[in-house]
């Protein structure tokens, strides 16, 4: 559990060291963010990868099963 | 490992099909959820966070957690076939051989997935924006490095595929995957570096390393980009485990020969 949390730590703790920004700035989807079409993009990207894992998932459980006979 | 092995071997001689399957850690389920919890994190994260905001790359940046993972998970798979066919010319267990190909399978798949996602990227970086010719697309050092490893893999399920005998394709495979591992590297990693590459961090920059400049990613960027390549190496595993779970049932009868042999 501790090797976890350490892990998980890990992680983040990067986020403590931020670096500084460029001055001039280049164009970026801002606005996408700002009208919030964006999470359309996230939740039509998540759909797929849910639909992924129940479909693995599955094979998984029906493999399981053709190995317990 | 070893011992990880080996007490998976002395539970799994209750169960008679179990017994080709040396972890049973393939039935637990904590790491296919933790695969997928950490890809949810990955899309949310990777489209919502903070990028740095760099010329050229633009909001392309963010395929870092997609493209470079599908590069680290096609060299995580093919490192351990590498090791499960050291294993197999250790001890000729025919299952090693079954781990070895699967895992090589799959690696392939995540390379040509990488190669795929890299070709749409160059479109919008390298050829548009930087104004490369595709001479200098083609000439690229990376590309080819990768084409050349993914070729020799190629090779390997084509010389699988070309023997009768089981024992000899699995021996002769398995010391090609030996030299094909030997060479996966110094392709995609060592020549690249050395004769230079479109890829950012090429030498010349601070970073030196093609593929991967440390200066353009920043904190926020890690904290996706490590759980993504896990995320996605996971899933990777997942998926070839399932392949050698399907192989071992098909091929019971010859690995159950084997052993009493």
């Amino acid at each position: 559990m501790n090797r976890i949390l350490l892990l998980l730590i890990g992680f983040f703790i990067s986020n403590i060291t931020w670096a500084q920004q460029n001055k001039e700035v280049p164009e970026m989807a801002d606005i996408m963010r700002s009208n919030g079409k964006i999470y359309t993009v996230v939740a039509v990207c998540l759909t797929i990868l849910i639909g992924l894992f129940v479909y693995v998932f599955s094979i998984d459980k029906k493999i399981q099963r053709l190995e317990k006979k | 490992m070893a011992v990880l092995l080996n007490k998976c071997e002395a539970v799994s001689h209750n169960f008679a099909t179990l017994k080709q399957i040396p972890f049973l850690l393939v039935y637990k389920s904590w790491w296919k959820i933790l695969s997928f919890l950490l890809l949810v994190y990955t899309i949310v994260g990777g489209f919502l966070l903070d990028v740095p905001k760099l010329f050229i790359l633009n909001e392309t940046i963010r395929n870092l957690y997609f493209h470079v993972c599908m590069w680290f998970g096609m060299m995580i798979l093919f490192m351990v076939s590498f090791v499960y066919s050291i294993k197999y010319l250790l001890g000729f267990q025919y299952r090693h051989d079954i781990f070895a190909s699967n895992f090589a399978a799959i690696g392939s798949l995540f390379g040509i997935l990488g190669y795929l996602t890299g070709v749409l990227w160059v479109n919008v970086t390298w050829v548009t924006d930087q104004g490369q010719s595709l001479g200098s697309v083609l000439k690229e050092p990376k590309l080819i490095g990768a084409a050349i490893a993914l070729l020799i893999y190629g090779a390997y399920f084509v010389l699988r595929g070309s023997f009768t005998d089981i024992d000899k394709r699995a021996r002769i495979s398995a010391v090609y995957n030996i030299f094909a591992f030997a060479m996966l590297f110094p392709s995609i990693w060592i020549i690249p570096r050395l004769v230079g590459s479109l890829h950012p961090g090429a030498p010349g920059s601070d970073s030196g390393n093609p593929a991967l400049d440390k200066n353009d990613m920043d904190s926020t960027m890690r904290m996706v980009f490590y759980p993504a390549v896990i995320g996605w190496t996971l899933l990777g595993v997942w998926i070839a485990t399932l392949k050698i779970r399907v192989a071992l049932l098909a091929e019971k009868n010859i690995l159950d020969n084997h052993k009493s042999a």
